[in-house]
Parts: structure tokens; C-alpha cells; sequence
């Protein structure tokens, strides 16, 4: 089975899941109407995206400076840097970090970007205990699930389906649907576990270059135990998400938390620069951090695709996707759904691999109108889709470009081009149109499968013009 | 070559031409002492957290009044001159713990056996109802996340109008506190049906002390 058509059965899969699709509808509105109570002047909101874009974009500029000073700023600071080209590189770095220090068991506050190198499935390999300590993160990984949305990753269950995977994996709690009590649930369950880890592993929202400082945004204060109380603390970042100064922060958690939940500031912001200091009774007593390309260097290399790296992960696209409504995160089959990861996915993974996501888009604007550092994405997916099938291939640094080409769709638009740049052939072929349009074949292959195939009208507007005393031109 | 240099060098080819960074307007808010006791409170409340606004009450006699209401007996405090008076003040029912000795030989009293965690801030935040605090030796990271109830004292002269304005008259960037942290209201998550539940990992209750005298 080729990309394509394993895209479109899985989308076929999601559309028949009306359970799914049901829970995820909820959710999205809950979190469009929240994000438009906290954006009420749009004279402000633009203004703000504006200095939220222009942060990222600095930061991009400036991007291989900035690394070489945080990496400086933070070996003052006393905490480890790694550099990873590939992710097979950062599982390798991570578990050599875990395997010298003895560590048996971590706990992971949610990172984005260990999903993208997975991770868990490679720590498990090596007989290490990996436990999720974000309630979403720890939902989906009990019930063996990719996350499918990047803030709200067991989005797509609900509370019933929760009860009873609760209830399968912890049958000495007793059976509940409410969720208070579900939450109380996880806090014993998860509690003992972070006193128990030997390391923790968490993502990075922002890593500042002047200070060496490492942000987490959070709510659930996991993050900030999975940080603290083990002796070792591990960070791993796409090497996007550095930015110069600790002053460019504000503008951007501001955008970031009200983009994704609606809320003016979430309940912990955790700014680490230093493991447990000499005189300090807490804390890891050592800190790493893993800067991890996979791929993001090369979409740097474009002036154009190298928006796409402004992303601050807010989730706010996929919130207003049409299409990411109905067929939810798993569809796409990939670490990022939504509009980012269509633009974000084929661009690390190849067209040739994941090309097909660019399909899955009606290009109606809601996505770009909603980010919060303006990224174009309407624009860039369509960018992509002209990469998929370019065949003078351009010097856009996409992998796996033209890979999506086919024979037939090409004989089919050299011809309309011949009969749209030709007036006799045109006029010959509306002709035919119009006059034969009772031939309209009613079934079109697949393209047909969810359309009406449309019948050309009796008579032309070119026709109708002249008819009504327009010029001919 | 190293990953490092490889990642670094690809950086290097494209350089973008010189692009400009619109700076924060540090001065954009300019609000009273009360409007910023006002703006906070309100944030703070509609996050599910309490704040105590203590004018003519000393707040170790609103701890002596409170606690034993509610039931609260295992208060853990640091080392640090403001909260060094209540040990030999706190009532009877209290008993007081002081975070003084590395977490590794005491985590599991810590995580199973400390109702409170009392602390004190470097400063709070009105426009978004944050309070900063700068952990350290003398109060350390998880006295302000592992015990059920965090209760905070906050002078009411050090309430910033917005996080800007915090950066930069703390001097945060000069100064780099090994570990800073803006906390703004009780520990909670929305990962089931978007529904609110608090205290899933963090403090279930955040009780701020403003004292203003
Ligand atoms: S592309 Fe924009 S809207 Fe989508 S997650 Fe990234 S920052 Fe948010």
C-alpha cells in the first residue's frame, strides 16, 4: 500500500469513529471559544502576534549564534549539552546518560519532541521503566496510544473510556467516571512514582541563550516533579526553540498559553538554569540537555519553509482545522497532526514518505489567521504540494521532491494547459462541452467516490455573455 | 566533525538578512499599589487559589486561626528570617518541620506526611496573578510543590505590574536564580474531557498571604 492510500484508510477509519470524533469536537470548540474570550480587541492581537513573530524570526537569524551561547551559558551553569543530528542519535545519548548513571526508572513530563524520536519505546528496549506523569500523556501511554493532539494528547477519549482503562490497570481502586476522582486517582498513583525515579525526562518551551535558562510551561506541576525531585534531569529540544533573552520570554509565553488552553498564564512557569547548587537540599544533581536537529536545519536552508520553525507548539491550528476535527490526531499518523504537521512532517520525514498529508487540506486560511507567530500555513502547504509533483525540481531543500508525480495527473494537465492557451482549442472544446453534455460520464474513478461528478452547462458563459450584449474579446 | 559542528555549520549557510526584534514596552501599565492588590486578587481566586489581603492582622495570628480550622497540623517551612519567627509562635496544633537537610535521606516524610508548605516570594505579578519565586537554599524547590497546601507570603511592595517590568527591575537576567518559578494557582489539569480538576499533582490548595502594613 502506498502513503496515499494508507492515509486515506486511516482517515476512512477516523470518520467511521463517531465516538472520536465526537470527543474531539467538544474539546476544539471548548478550546476556540477560550482562546477568543482572551483575545478580544483584535487591534491588540494583532500587535502581539506581530512581536511574537518577530521574536521567532529573530531567533532564527540568529540561530547558530544563539546555540553556540546557550550551550556556553549553560556549561557555566553547570548543566551538560549533547547535540544530536539524527533521533537515533538522542535515544542513544539519552540512554548512555541513564545507563552511567544507574538509572532504572524515569519519569517523562510531556515532551513533543520524545514522541518525535520515540523514546519510550527505545529506553523500554533497554530494560528502562518509562512512565508518563502528564495525565493526558499517562492516559494514552496505559492504553498503548500515540498522542493525537500536541497540548491535549488523550483528547480523543472520554471520561467512560477513561473509568475503564483505570480500572483494567488499577483494579484495587475502585470503578469511577467522575472526573475529580479520576484525577485523584492518578495523583496516588503516579505520586509514589516520582518519589521513586531515578531521573526525569522533560521537553523544553523555550531555552534562553543569555541566561542558559530552560522553560517548561505547565499546570499540572508534573513537569516541575519530574524536574526536581529525581537526582537526574535529562531536557530534550528541537534546536528551534532557543531565543536570545530572557526579556523576549514574556511576549511569547503570553501568546503561547493563551493560543493554546485560553488561559492568561498557566498554573507553573519553571525556569531551570542550574542542577542542585552545593548549599541547595533539592533538585537534580545533575542536568542535561539534548539539542536535537532531525531534520530542522535543512528547512532553515529556504526563506520560505524556514516559518514553519517559528512554531511555539501552541495547537491552536489544529483547534480550528476542519479537517483535524473530523479526523482527528491519529489519522495523520504522525508525531505532529494538524496543519503544523502537515507542513512540519514531510519536510523532517520526506515527501516521499508523508507527502500525502498535504492532500488533507482545503486550504481555507482558519489555521494561519489563529497562529500566534504568524506562520503562513495555507501557504507553505501549498508550497509542498507543488514540491510533491515538481518535476524541474526546485532548490527548496525538500526531501524527497517530485516523489509524488504521476503519469496520468500529468498527460491531464498538459492537455487542459494546450486547450486553456490555445482560443480555437478552447473554443472547440466548450463546444463539445456544452453541446454534448449528456455524455458526462456519471462516475469519475475514485475522484468521484464522495463527489458529484458535475454535468457542464447547456451553454457556455462565454455564450451567455455574448447573449446578453457583451463583447467578444 | 562532531554532530555540533555539523548542526552548526548547516545553521551557518543561510544568513538571513538583519532582522529586527520589536522590544517590550517595560512602562505600557502603570497601576496602584491597590489596583495591583485588585488585578491580582481577582486572577488568583478565578484560578480556585485564596488570597488574603492582611491589613491589620499579623499573619502568624491568621495562620493560628486558620489552621486548626482546617484541620492542617504539619507545616514545613525553610530557613529564612520571616518565617523563622513563627516556629516559636505557631499554635500548639502545629507542628513545625524545617527543610534544612539534603531531600534524599527524607522524601518519603516529605511526599506522605506535610500538610503545609509555607513560603515566602521574591515578588508576584498582577496582570496575570503569578507569584515569583526564586527557590534556593534557605527554601528549597519542592517546599512549594510536593505538600498538599502551599501557603505563600507576599509583600504587598513588591507586586509588579507585569512580568516585563519583573525582568527587569529584579535584574532576573543579571542575577539567573538556579531555579525561578511563577506559580499562579493551584496545581491543576483539563486532560479529561477539557473538564477542570485541581491538585492532580502539585498543591491542591494555593492560600497567598498579601501583607500590608
Ligand atoms: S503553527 Fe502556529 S498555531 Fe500551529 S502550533 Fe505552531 S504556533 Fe501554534
Amino acid at each position: 500500500m502506498n502513503q496515499t492510500e494508507a492515509f486515506y484508510q486511516r482517515i476512512e477509519k477516523a470518520l467511521q469513529n463517531d465516538q472520536v470524533r465526537q470527543n474531539i469536537r467538544s474539546a476544539m470548540n471548548g478550546l476556540m471559544q477560550k482562546r477568543a474570550e482572551q483575545f478580544n480587541d483584535p487591534e491588540e492581537l494583532s500587535e502581539l502576534r506581530e512581536k511574537a513573530r518577530s521574536i521567532r524570526h529573530y531567533s532564527l537569524a540568529k540561530q547558530a549564534e544563539l546555540l553556540e551561547k546557550l550551550e556556553q551559558k549553560l556549561i557555566e551553569n553547570g548543566i551538560q549539552v549533547h547535540w544530536a543530528e539524527t533521533a537515533q542519535q538522542a535515544n542513544n545519548i539519552i540512554s548512555t546518560i541513564l545507563k552511567d548513571a544507574g538509572a532504572k526508572t524515569i519519569v517523562k513530563g510531556k515532551s513533543m519532541v520524545s514522541e518525535e524520536i520515540g523514546l519510550n519505546d527505545y529506553l523500554e528496549q533497554q530494560q528502562i521503566e518509562v512512565l508518563e506523569s502528564d495525565l493526558g500523556e499517562f492516559i494514552i501511554q496505559l492504553a498503548k496510544e500515540p498522542p493525537s493532539h500536541i497540548v491535549a494528547p488523550a483528547i480523543h477519549k472520554n471520561r467512560q473510556q477513561i473509568a475503564k482503562l483505570f480500572h483494567h490497570f488499577f483494579p484495587e481502586l475502585s470503578y469511577s467516571e467522575d472526573v475529580n476522582e479520576l484525577t485523584l486517582m492518578a495523583r496516588k498513583i503516579l505520586r509514589e512514582k516520582f518519589e521513586k525515579a531515578d531521573a526525569g525526562v522533560s521537553g523544553v518551551n523555550f531555552a534562553v541563550a543569555e541566561t542558559g535558562t530552560l522553560c517548561l510551561v505547565e499546570n499540572e506541576g508534573n513537569g516541575r516533579l519530574s524536574t526536581t525531585s529525581p537526582d537526574l534531569h535529562i531536557a530534550i529540544t528541537g534546536i528551534e526553540k532557543v531565543v536570545e533573552k530572557l526579556s523576549d520570554i514574556p511576549g511569547l509565553l503570553n501568546m503561547l498559553t493563551k493560543s493554546a488552553t485560553g488561559q492568561t498564564i498557566t498554573t507553573y512557569f519553571n525556569m531551570i538554569s542550574r542542577p542542585r547548587q552545593p548549599d541547595e537540599k533539592d533538585g537534580p544533581r545533575a542536568v542535561h540537555l539534548v539539542l536535537l536537529d532531525n531534520g530542522r536545519s535543512r528547512i532553515r536552508f529556504d526563506n520560505d519553509l524556514l516559518e514553519t520553525l517559528r512554531c511555539i507548539r501552541c495547537g491552536s491550528c489544529m483547534n480550528h482545522c476542519p479537517v483535524y476535527v473530523h479526523v482527528g490526531g491519529h489519522a495523520y499518523g504522525t508525531t505532529y497532526p494538524g496543519p503544523i504537521g502537515t507542513v512540519l512532517e514531510p519536510q523532517l520525514a520526506g515527501i516521499n514518505n508523508i507527502g500525502a498529508l498535504t492532500s488533507a487540506c482545503s486550504l481555507c486560511g482558519a489555521c494561519a489567521e489563529v497562529c500566534p507567530v504568524k506562520i503562513p500555513l495555507p501557504k507553505l502547504i501549498n508550497q509542498l504540494r507543488a514540491e510533491a509533483v515538481n518535476e524541474h525540481f526546485s532548490d527548496k531543500p525538500v526531501l524527497g521532491k517530485g516523489s509524488l508525480r504521476k503519469t496520468p495527473e500529468v498527460i491531464a494537465w498538459s492537455i487542459w494547459q494546450k486547450i486553456y492557451s490555445n482560443p480555437f482549442l478552447y473554443k472547440t472544446f466548450s463546444w463539445f462541452a456544452t453541446s454534448l453534455n449528456f455524455l458526462t460520464p456519471s462516475k469519475l474513478g475514485k475522484w468521484s467516490k464522495y463527489r458529484t461528478v458535475p454535468k457542464p452547462a447547456k451553454k457556455s458563459l462565454n455564450q451567455l455573455a455574448q447573449e446578453n450584449g457583451f463583447d467578444y474579446e | 566533525m562532531s554532530n555540533r559542528d555539523n548542526i552548526l555549520n548547516r545553521l551557518k549557510q543561510n544568513t538571513l538578512s538583519e532582522p529586527v526584534k520589536i522590544e517590550s514596552n517595560v512602562s505600557s501599565f502603570v497601576w496602584s499599589k491597590d489596583e495591583k492588590i485588585t488585578q491580582l486578587t481577582k486572577c488568583i481566586t478565578a484560578v480556585h487559589g485564596e488570597v488574603h489581603h492582611l491589613t491589620n492582622i499579623h499573619w502568624i495570628d491568621w495562620l493560628n486561626q486558620e489552621l486548626p480550622k482546617r484541620g492542617l497540623k504539619q507545616v514545613l517551612i525553610g530557613r529564612n528570617k520571616v518565617t523563622d519567627e513563627y516556629t516559636y509562635k505557631a499554635d500548639k496544633s502545629v507542628t513545625i518541620h524545617h527543610y534544612d537537610k539534603p531531600i534524599d535521606s527524607w522524601k518519603d516524610k516529605l511526599f506522605n506526611q506535610i500538610d503545609v508548605g509555607l513560603t515566602t516570594t521574591v515578588g508576584a505579578i498582577a496582570k496575570t496573578g503569578s507569584l515569583i519565586l526564586w527557590p534556593d537554599a534557605a527554601e528549597p524547590r519542592l517546599l512549594s510543590l510536593v505538600p498538599p497546601v502551599h501557603i505563600a507570603l507576599l509583600d504587598a511592595n513588591t507586586i509588579f505590574d507585569t512580568f516585563e517590568q519583573a525582568i527587569e527591575e529584579l535584574e532576573w537576567a543579571k542575577n539567573t536564580p538556579s531555579n525561578a518559578l511563577l506559580i499562579s494557582g493551584p496545581s491543576k489539569t483539563a486532560d479529561i474531557e477539557q473538564t477542570l480538576a485541581y491538585g492532580i499533582h502539585g498543591p491542591k490548595e494555593l492560600i497567598v498571604l498579601i501583607i500590608d502594613k
